[in-house]
């Protein structure tokens, strides 16, 4: 049911642009004003959630620690999965955030006759996730070829290095499959596990049936159906020195693409998706465990009603006499 | 209780989840599956509200009018001053990853086991409370309306979750559901919903200085009987002692240790070690409690039942504070002492009196963890060992959860333990260290009448367990952790009858030579050194 | 603890990453590709007609032209038969260059302003324009 449900939306998204474009000639709405808008809410968005975050404390500090600690000087510390200072701290962040260090710890449990539990590593979330992850970034970065003039030399070892195949006419890039791969078996995961299945919500299949229209809509034009790149640059280019125009005869099917996009960004912010800002800010990995080193500082700590030696003594002083017990008042 | 339960039934567990939405299924109350409310005078004793007598059977749980508003503006509050609780609300992908590798879920099979739904309980009503799209897409966005059953559902998996961080090292983005789970509790506690067995030892605590109420007089009759029993094992009789000021350092370890099995011989280990060292150090009435069941209640209680620590070490003067083999009492030292009731700018920097090793890992907090000690003797070959003594023993380790997963604390104890015993084998690897599995009592759920879900919750740890006795005849299973040495046992009992729990000092205690000591013939536990046979068991 | 600094200095960061497509560009003269087709050849068609469609070749020039290569040197096929049935000889120097005989006007401008690279001039010369002495 929460899958129809987020098939329909996707769909009903991918609908909107073909309809405006097609029978009502919106190309401004959809070419000019949604574009400038997503893109408005979502750096307003994003900034707005992480200050919000950043106004709550971190009132201790809680880092799980995934190793030796440093203590005796002859006992070998885990500066990474259990760091003491900054670097440590850098490169456990570093790790996690490029390398996804702790999915790719994942194991698969399996009770098995006897009983006997078992315990596999299991990679292919991991890899469905970083396979997803970069190449989203690198086809990101591909686009910057539509977002500047000259293009920069980057770009094109970019592109060539993601191209090297050299298959086809234009050039079949991996990352695209790529993506798309990993968004389908991030998905279908979705669907067939029955555990992950009762977890997920309709806000979590949208993002990802959205992000494979978005694919889906850039390989069709890319490989199958041509729109009219030199009209969608010109359309880019208008759009970041706000000097907008929409060229004619672009293609309707850009228009699907830029649309998703553009719902993708402004839903970003009051989504999941803001576990891109989020994973910068967990306390149990961006935070050394020098607890009993340096003093971890609570700017709310307040005092509190405790029980007092003195009113400890007041109520037992009598026993303790009884048994040789050292009081403070005879 | 743990006859009623039949292991066979007890493995026949049901993975699949139910093909009614979670949303959608209310809580059932089962006897073995749910703790006691607290009594109506503890929660008097610690000034909590709502003191009142109700169970959690009952269709009203007489919640006082305004419970919503409480709980929302509580929530809020929190939200407000943990940016953990807020970025835990916000990001999770529910990507699965952790959902095997919760004890409870494991061993139970319960969807709301795992730690991502134990997090969408309260997730889903901060989205419909605090987010935009959780108001506006409500269902769509997993967000639900606070109620009365949603109360009672927290207050059941909320206390099905031992806080023990398991989950939080494979999180991608490291959410901890302790943090959660904490935060579920502290609201539930705003309503006066608490469970007897953390509020009773709480309010103990307060009172008496330690868990059990002992008050003073009957702590000396203890430690006598512990002294006796030392005495008649070794032929030393140990003097040591109580509230002394100005002694170097203050020991302060759990009080299950002082009195029941097999904690006890724990703390024989330590008056032995500390009597063979010539250690100048005291143990304290008042401050007789190394655990602190404010963890399992609410951030202010862990500060007013911690605060004694500090307290008593300034009052008697000592330098350094000594810190016995304790689980979840780690976490609150490690992680929380300094910050609520530190600077501890009255003691001085660790430095043992023994070897000169300065404890550099400890120059903030000023304490000191007993193996950390104690390695550091062995390391410097400063107390006399036969390992020979242990030879009886087929021993593992089990890592408890906070000094794993909140301190890191893995190569000191093996590091003892190997020079203590000669038969020493590790269980599998995804159930040590960083991955070990609870003892399935943690958290303030080893009470009997949870007797249920703690044998499915300690059914991995067990498992593991019973590999290594099958595999290479481990007969010990030795631990750091007071409620280990409590739970573990029911526990083995259970799933591994031969094989017994022990703390790491009690080894110590048998290996460890004494200046004076007449010959040993039996060990700490008055058990003969070796079996009948003469020979050592295989 | 707030970490305020390292949250500003990631904000900024942020900030500064998602608006370079605005600021990258400023001051740099965005020219739009405007290619001439003005060639002698060209000039001296009476109808000026490529060997499909003007869309057709826009949209599926690169299809085209990896086809006749593939025909030309795996399957020794050298005649191509348009969609009007006329014949051309597969060969991107002799056929096409023939009248585009401006490779800076006619393929580089639209390659250059979408920063398409083909791998054409890998194996080819480049067409010199000698317009100027109205011969070829």
């Amino acid at each position: 049911m929460k899958i129809v449900v987020a098939f329909i939306v996707v769909l009903v998204l991918a609908a909107l642009p073909y309809a405006g474009i097609q029978y009502a000639g919106m190309s401004t709405v959809f070419g000019i004003i949604i574009p400038y808008a997503a893109v408005a809410v979502f750096i307003l968005g994003v900034v707005y959630r992480i200050v919000k975050w950043a106004r709550s404390p971190v009132p201790f500090r809680i880092p799980t620690t995934c190793g030796q600690e440093k203590s005796l000087p002859w006992i070998k510390q885990n500066k990474l999965d259990n760091p003491s200072g900054t670097a440590g701290v850098l490169g456990r962040m570093a790790l996690e955030i490029l390398c996804f260090r702790s999915l790719f710890r994942n194991t698969r449990t399996e009770l098995r006759e006897g009983p006997r539990l078992s315990y596999a590593s299991s990679v292919w979330l991991w890899l469905a996730a970083i396979a997803f992850h970069w190449s989203f970034l690198i086809i990101l970065i591909r686009h910057f070829r539509l977002f500047s003039q000259p293009v920069p030399h980057f770009i094109n070892v970019v592109e060539n290095i993601d191209g090297f195949l050299q298959i086809g006419v234009p050039t079949l890039y991996i990352t695209d499959i790529l993506l798309l791969a990993a968004v389908l078996y991030l998905f279908i995961r979705r669907v067939v596990l029955p555990q992950v299945r009762y977890i997920s919500l309709v806000a979590d299949y949208v993002p990802l049936l959205l992000i494979f229209g978005i694919g889906l809509t850039g390989v069709l034009m890319r490989y199958f159906f041509r729109v009219n790149v030199i009209g969608v640059k010109e359309l880019v280019m208008g759009l970041i020195a706000f000097k907008p125009h929409v060229p004619a005869d672009i293609g309707t099917l850009f228009f699907i693409h830029l649309f998703l996009i553009a719902t993708l960004f402004a839903y970003f912010p009051f989504s999941k998706l803001m576990h891109l800002g989020g994973v910068f800010l967990s306390p149990t990995r961006n935070l050394a465990n020098n607890n009993r080193m340096v003093r971890h500082i609570n700017p709310w700590n307040y005092p509190v009603h405790v029980h007092t030696y003195a009113e400890y003594e007041d109520e037992f002083r009598d026993k303790m006499k009884a048994v040789g017990l050292p009081v403070e008042k005879e | 209780m743990a006859e009623e339960l039949k292991k066979e039934e007890l493995v026949k567990i049901q993975y699949k989840p139910p093909k009614k939405d979670w949303m959608d299924t209310p809580v059932k109350f089962r006897h073995g599956t749910y703790i006691y409310p607290a009594k109506a005078k503890n929660l008097q004793y610690l000034d909590l509200p709502n003191p009142r007598e109700w169970s959690p059977v009952d269709e009203d749980w007489k919640l006082p009018e305004n419970w919503k508003e409480i709980v929302l503006n509580g929530m809020k509050e929190r939200l407000d001053k943990y940016r953990s609780f807020k970025v835990f609300m916000d990001i999770c992908v529910r990507c699965g990853a952790c959902a095997d590798k919760c004890h409870f879920y494991i061993g139970g099979g319960d969807p709301k086991n795992m730690p991502v739904l134990r997090a969408e309980l309260i997730r889903s009503v901060y989205r419909g409370n605090f987010t935009a799209a959780g108001k506006i897409l409500g269902r769509i966005n997993g967000a639900r309306d606070l109620t009365k059953d949603v109360i009672k559902e927290w207050f059941s998996y909320f206390y099905q979750c031992t806080e023990c961080r398991r989950c939080s090292v494979f999180c991608p983005y490291g959410i901890d559901t302790a943090e959660i789970t904490m935060m579920g509790r502290e609201l539930l506690t705003l309503l006066g919903v608490n469970v007897n067995w953390i509020l009773e030892p709480a309010a103990n605590c307060y009172r008496t200085g330690n868990h059990l109420g002992i008050q003073p007089h009957a702590l000396m009759d203890m430690f006598e009987m512990m002294l006796d029993d030392i005495k008649d094992r070794t032929g030393i009789k140990i003097e040591p002692t109580f509230n002394r000021k100005g002694a170097e350092i203050l020991f302060i370890t759990p009080s299950a240790d002082f009195f029941a099995e097999p904690g006890m011989y724990t703390c024989m280990g330590y008056l032995m070690l500390f009597h063979e060292l010539g250690l100048d150090y005291t143990w304290s009435t008042y401050a007789s409690e190394g655990g602190n069941f404010g963890l399992f209640t609410s951030h202010e209680m862990i500060k007013r039942l911690n605060a004694k620590m500090y307290a008593e070490a300034k009052r008697l003067g000592v330098k350094w504070i000594l810190g016995g083999e304790c689980g979840h009492m780690w976490r609150v030292v490690h992680q929380y002492m300094d910050t609520l009731n530190g600077p501890a700018d009255f003691l001085q920097e660790p430095v043992s009196p023994v070897t000169g090793t300065k404890f550099e890992n400890a120059k903030s907090t000023k304490m000191v963890h007993i193996a950390e000690f104690t390695a550091d003797l062995i390391k410097n070959k400063k107390i006399k060992l036969d390992p020979g003594r242990n030879d009886k023993l087929r021993i593992t380790f089990h890592d408890s959860c906070n000094p794993a997963r909140a301190m890191g604390i893995f190569e000191e104890p093996r590091y003892i333990i190997k020079n203590v015993c000669n038969n020493f084998f590790e269980m599998p690897e995804n159930t040590t260290r960083e991955q070990t599995f609870c003892c399935g009592g943690g958290a303030g759920l080893g009470t009997d009448e949870m007797m249920e879900t703690r044998m499915r919750g300690g059914m991995p740890r067990a498992n593991a367990v019973q590999y290594v006795h099958e595999k290479y005849g481990v007969n010990r299973l030795s631990c750091m952790c007071a409620i280990d040495r409590a739970t573990l046992t029911t526990l083995m009992e259970y799933w591994v009858p031969d094989v017994k729990v022990t703390g790491i000092h009690e080894l110590v205690a048998n290996a460890l030579v004494m200046n004076g000591e007449k010959e040993r013939i039996v060990d700490i536990r008055g058990e003969p050194l070796k079996d009948e046979k003469g020979e050592n068991h295989v | 603890m707030y970490n305020s600094g390292k949250i500003i200095t990631g904000l900024v960061l942020f900030l500064g990453v998602v608006t370079m497509p605005f600021w990258f560009n400023i001051g740099k003269a965005d020219v739009k590709p405007d290619p001439s087709l003005d060639t002698p050849v060209i000039r001296q068609m009476k109808v000026k007609h490529c060997i499909e469609s003007k869309q057709f070749m826009i949209d599926n020039h690169m299809e085209l032209l990896n086809a006749w290569r593939n025909a030309v040197v795996r399957n020794n096929k050298t005649i191509y038969v348009s969609t009007a049935g006329q014949y051309f000889t597969m060969s991107l120097e002799d056929t096409c260059f023939h009248c585009h005989s401006n490779e800076k006007q006619f393929c580089d401008q639209c390659h250059t302003y979408a920063n398409i690279q083909p791998y054409c001039w890998e194996c080819h010369v480049k067409p010199v324009e000698e317009a100027a002495n109205g011969h070829r």
